[in-house]
């Protein structure tokens, strides 16, 4: 296959460098990607299909995949509405320290996981900051599913952001300012002229909060309290069966997290070509 | 447009309120954690060996980690937007794989790898050679986790400033490594050094991948990261939050200087993750 490739290059170049640079690529992606996801797989289809069913549709990895893909659908959902809000707001808002508002919007990209999760769990505890207030309330978010969402809320932020920020920047607010000049009401502006232009960005922001939510767990495992069935993530369960040796429980498991990441893959990949052949039409 | 401002003023306010409530609050609370017990207490706490030992490791493992990514992100970059060849975009979307696969999932493909039971464990063990639990199998985690950073960075900044001045240099004469050095280098520098950047704040950062390989041995093999946890789960939490807090500044850091790239030289995080 790969020595087919350089005889398809373009000749019409003079630069040099391309089977060397090629060639290191290719190795260094087979070596540090490729073989060891090509592994899980392997391992997972020498388990045998019971083996596979035992572990990794257990009941216990149901609940758990239930709750790390319905947390990050619900907390992607909550990022979509306000990320587009806060992305507005870096576009079109005037106000002083906009440079640092928007240095801000990238933190859980630079902030570790696990001082985003203990610094949550400190905030959102029975005697934390917000948990206190909430208490009260009868509202608990620590080690309950909601903690796991808030968890993915923070880590999906700038996802939707950034996604969104471009295009609302291309958008011009001459636009804007021409469809309230011909009597649309705010909302009509936003749904009819906004909404439509922004839709493959907010989508791409979505699937990629989900798509990180989804095998999140540095932020989640403090906050989540870990009880099985009610609060447990399924990338913690794989270091469960990890702990007690029990390696081909885990391949189960990350098979089925490896399977749902790639499906996830396609579906961004698709938007972005769904999107730039609206862009073109 | 009365109406309008109005509007406008209402959605600043809950887009503010957001902000604050999810990014400002929980990073006052790591630094008001730490300090919590007071200032003696925080710097008892970061002068623990231990701690000092996870530092030297978090260096370390980053400082492999980021320079072989480097090498990589330059020669894909170099691969992909000064040739064409058939199936190039598959080849992006796959070096972008490590971004959309859990980190305990990666860090587990390493374990079946090399682990004890793993395919390459028994001939390990025979060869004396520790990965898993051990220094190397972080930085293979590590180097998996922030594969995709400078890569990413560089193919659009690549593409965009095309092929005629590599093309220029060498119908001047120049070699291969002439013109990567005084024409190609000094066009992506700014470019190279945000990815790096990114990169970096990523290596340090990294908690599920290396959770998985380290084995969590104090003074051997425990990042900042991993011991903020071990801290946390022996009820150390000015410990946890102390060291917590180190790793905030650096992240912090990260955001300024950041800020500093995108503004200076017109670089963009769009396609930073």
């Amino acid at each position: 296959m790969s020595s087919a490739i350089p005889g398809a290059v373009r000749r019409n170049t003079i630069i040099p460098g391309f089977g060397l640079t090629f060639g290191f690529t290719l190795t260094w992606l087979c070596l540090i990607v490729l073989i060891p996801l090509s592994a899980v797989f392997i391992r997972a289809a020498g388990l045998g299909w019971s083996a596979f069913v035992e572990v990794g549709l257990s009941p216990r990895a149901l609940a758990a995949y239930r709750l790390s893909f319905g947390a990050a659908l619900l907390a992607a959902a909550v990022n979509a509405i306000f990320g587009f809000l806060v992305a507005w707001i870096l576009v079109r808002g005037n106000f002083p320290g906009k440079r640092v508002v928007s240095a801000i919007v990238d933190l859980p990209l630079a902030l570790p996981t696990a001082v985003a999760g203990i610094a949550l769990t400190a905030l959102y505890a029975p005697n934390g900051w917000i948990g206190s207030l909430l208490e009260p309330l009868g509202l608990k978010v620590s080690y309950t599913p909601t903690g796991v969402t808030v968890a993915l809320v923070f880590i999906g932020l700038p996802f939707v952001v950034r996604s969104v920020e471009p295009v609302l920047a291309d958008l011009s607010v001459d636009v804007e300012e021409a469809a309230a000049s011909l009597g649309a009401t705010p909302f009509q502006t936003f749904h009819r002229v906004i909404l439509p232009a922004v839709t493959p960005a907010l989508l791409t922001g979505f699937a990629l909060a989900f798509a990180r939510g989804v095998g999140e767990y540095g932020s989640v495992i403090f906050i989540a309290g870990n009880m099985p069935y009610v609060s447990e993530i399924a990338p913690l369960l794989i270091v469960t069966q990890l702990e007690q040796y029990n390696y081909a429980g885990a391949t189960a498991i990350a098979v089925v997290m490896l399977l749902a990441s790639f499906a996830l893959l396609l579906l961004i990949n698709l938007i972005q070509v769904w999107s730039r052949r609206r862009m073109t039409d | 447009m009365r109406r309008q401002s109005r509007w406008s003023f209402g959605l600043l306010v809950i887009g503010f309120a957001y902000l604050g409530l999810f990014l400002l609050v929980p990073l006052v609370a790591v630094f008001g954690e730490a300090l919590s017990a007071g200032v003696a207490a925080y710097v008892d706490s970061i002068r623990d060996p231990d701690v000092w030992s996870a530092i030297r490791l978090t260096l370390l493992v980053a400082a492999i980690a980021v320079p072989l990514n480097l090498v990589f992100g330059v020669a894909a970059a170099w691969a992909i937007t000064k040739f064409e060849f058939p199936g190039k975009s598959i080849l992006v979307t796959l070096i972008d794989l490590p971004f959309s696969v859990s980190p305990v999932v990666s860090g587990l493909a390493f374990v079946l790898l090399f682990g004890a039971q793993g395919w390459f464990g028994e001939w390990l063990q025979a060869h004396d050679i520790e990965i898993i639990f051990a220094v190397l199998g972080i930085v293979l985690a590590t180097v998996f986790i922030t594969f995709p950073f400078i890569a990413r960075e560089l193919i659009p900044l690549m593409a965009e400033q095309g092929r005629a001045d590599e093309e220029a240099a060498l119908s001047l004469g120049a070699n291969g490594w002439q013109t990567f050095w005084h024409v190609t280098l000094p066009n992506i520098r700014w470019g190279l050094l945000y990815g790096v950047l990114l990169c970096n704040a990523r290596a340090m950062g990294e908690f599920g991948a290396v959770s998985v390989v380290s084995g969590h041995i104090r003074g051997k093999t425990n990042t900042m990261p991993l011991h903020v946890e071990i801290l946390y789960n022996e009820y150390n939490f000015v410990g946890a939050y102390a060291v917590a807090s180190l790793l905030a500044l650096l992240a912090l850091v990260t955001l300024v200087l950041k800020s500093v790239l995108e503004w200076r030289y017109g670089l963009d995080g769009r396609t930073s993750h």
